[in-house]
């Protein structure tokens, strides 16, 4: 297990979304209201880019009629057939406990602290009066 | 039901998908302009003054619009350029032909509008045109993209010369008529098409699709995509019902019938009811010879996708040994949303040589090809 930083805070905006290649694998790295989520970049179901999928809230009916949005904007809706996954915990909608799309531990973390290392840098380049987003795989 | 033993996607795909042969493959036009240049003065005119009147209250779009943008394209299938998705060769090479080695794909044009257009003559030289443009903008420049000839079922005399124009023409592989259409495909009076269809070597692809003029399920009007999806079943279930009850396979015994992304796991079950029902109701139709379910196995032959994902994934084998494993073909529906990967497609490992069967061997020797 490394720590790679992965972007500066700034980078990602509230609802934004940074596309990142760590040790081969692409992953999805979200920002949900000032939290940072990270999920890999394949659907469990047939593999489509899952990170590349319009997000979306989850929208409940208890009666026909009766709809309800809830945690707007934390479902991410796969660009082949729509299966809809929660982007905090990779809970499939279809499926909750037996389909998952990986996620990975992300943190925000001061550049001060960063400095010290040791992490691997990838693309990213340090300050230190910056926070930014480290993943752990 | 739950059940716990579930195998969402095989972690080793197997490799044998590579080299297959794509049953349905999507191509479209950048703008309907694409289609003038295979069309007389009369009939653009026609095209850009008056435009196409099918038999649907929506002139412009499909009877239950799909959801996402571009009317159900899968989400990264659009071309940077701006076009609609399976208008840009270069990126259909991309995400299918040239990633997963296709040997050929059999192309489902459902653009064009002739199948269902209310003027007889400019359906037919829509149908025409579209022919044409398929050579032109993917056949000729990608020799691995088959055509599949456009016919006006409602203009008898336009669409026998339309076979027959093909027929010989390696471009060509089937003649493609929707499975919703003013009459069951079975009657009389569709049956000298289907004859002509068959004497030049061609099979039938009845590709989901096509407008009636009536609800499209049996019962009304849906109100959701959900329920208008499931019932593309139910125009393949009758199609497949009129063909064997009129006689048709015993009239023309050459006739092969594709039915393209209506499902399969269905065709046992209804093989089984037409054959209980044959032994009950066999004056009726005296000419039937033997039961529904033997001319089902050797005419009928089904694509996979959209693929049924049993919750039991060795379902899917029983249900493909009733079918006969050699009437089965693989389809990607290729750019469509709900198209399938052949890597993760089926749930369940096939056996080597249904896989050859499935991915390659079938589609080649209905189609004749290499
Ligand atoms: S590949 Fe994601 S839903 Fe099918």
């Amino acid at each position: 297990m490394a720590r790679h930083v992965v972007a500066a805070v700034g980078e990602i905006p509230p609802g934004g979304r940074k596309l990142v290649t760590i040790r081969g694998r692409e992953i999805g790295v979200f920002n949900l209201d000032g939290e940072f989520y990270a999920l890999v970049n394949r659907c469990p179901h047939q593999g489509a880019a899952l990170c590349t999928g319009v997000v979306v809230s989850r929208l409940e009916a208890s009666l026909p009629g009766e709809y309800r949005l809830s945690q707007p904007g934390t479902m991410l809706r796969c660009p082949w057939h729509c299966w809809e996954f929660d982007i905090r915990t990779g809970q499939s909608w279809c499926d909750p406990n037996d389909i998952k799309a990986r996620t990975y531990a992300v943190t925000v973390e001061p550049g001060e602290a960063l400095a010290k290392g040791p992490f691997a840098a990838e693309t990213v380049g340090v300050a230190v009066e910056h926070d930014y987003v480290v993943l752990t795989l | 039901m739950n059940v716990t033993l579930r195998d969402h996607r095989l972690d080793d795909p197997a490799q044998s998908h590579l080299g297959f042969i794509d049953c349905d493959v999507h191509p479209y036009f950048r703008t309907p302009a694409d289609f003038d240049p295979f069309l007389s003065e009369r009939w653009r005119e026609h095209r850009r003054t008056i435009g196409g009147r099918s038999r649907q209250g929506l002139a412009k779009t499909s009877l239950y619009p799909r959801m996402s943008p571009g009317n159900g394209m899968r989400g990264d299938a659009w071309p940077k350029d701006g076009g609609p998705p399976g208008s840009d060769l270069g990126l259909m090479r991309e995400q299918l032909l040239d990633l997963f080695d296709v040997r050929y794909g059999l192309l489902a044009p459902l653009v064009g509008g002739a199948a269902a257009e209310r003027n007889v003559e400019f359906g037919a030289a829509m149908a025409v045109a579209v022919n044409e443009w398929q050579c032109a903008a993917f056949c000729d420049p990608e020799p691995r993209l088959k055509a599949s000839i456009q016919i006006t079922l409602e203009h008898e005399a336009s669409a026998l010369a339309e076979i027959e124009r093909r027929a010989g023409d390696g471009r060509f592989a089937q003649v493609n008529i929707p499975p919703r259409g003013l009459e069951p495909l079975g009657r009389h009076r569709y049956r000298k098409i289907l004859a002509a269809a068959a004497a030049a070597g061609f099979p039938i692809s009845l590709h989901l699709g096509g407008t009636s003029g009536h609800a499209s399920t049996g019962g009304g009007w849906a109100s959701f995509y959900h329920e208008e999806h499931p019932s593309y079943v139910q125009s393949m279930q009758t199609l497949v019902t009129s063909l064997v009850c009129e006689g048709v396979f015993d009239e023309i015994p050459d006739l092969k019938v594709v039915l393209v992304e209506g499902g399969f796991a269905w065709l046992p079950a209804l093989a089984w009811r037409l054959d209980k029902h044959w032994k009950r109701l066999r004056d009726e139709v005296p000419a039937l010879k033997r039961a529904p379910s033997e001319y089902i196995r050797e005419h009928i032959w089904v694509t996979t996708q959209p693929i049924e994902e049993p919750e039991r994934p060795a379902d899917m084998l029983s249900t493909i040994e009733w079918i006969g494993p050699e009437r089965v073909m693989f389809s990607t529906d290729y750019p469509h949303w709900d198209q399938d990967d052949p890597r993760y497609a089926f749930k369940v490992r096939l056996p080597e040589d249904w896989a050859r069967m499935i991915y390659r061997e079938n589609a080649r020797a209905l189609y004749r090809l290499d």
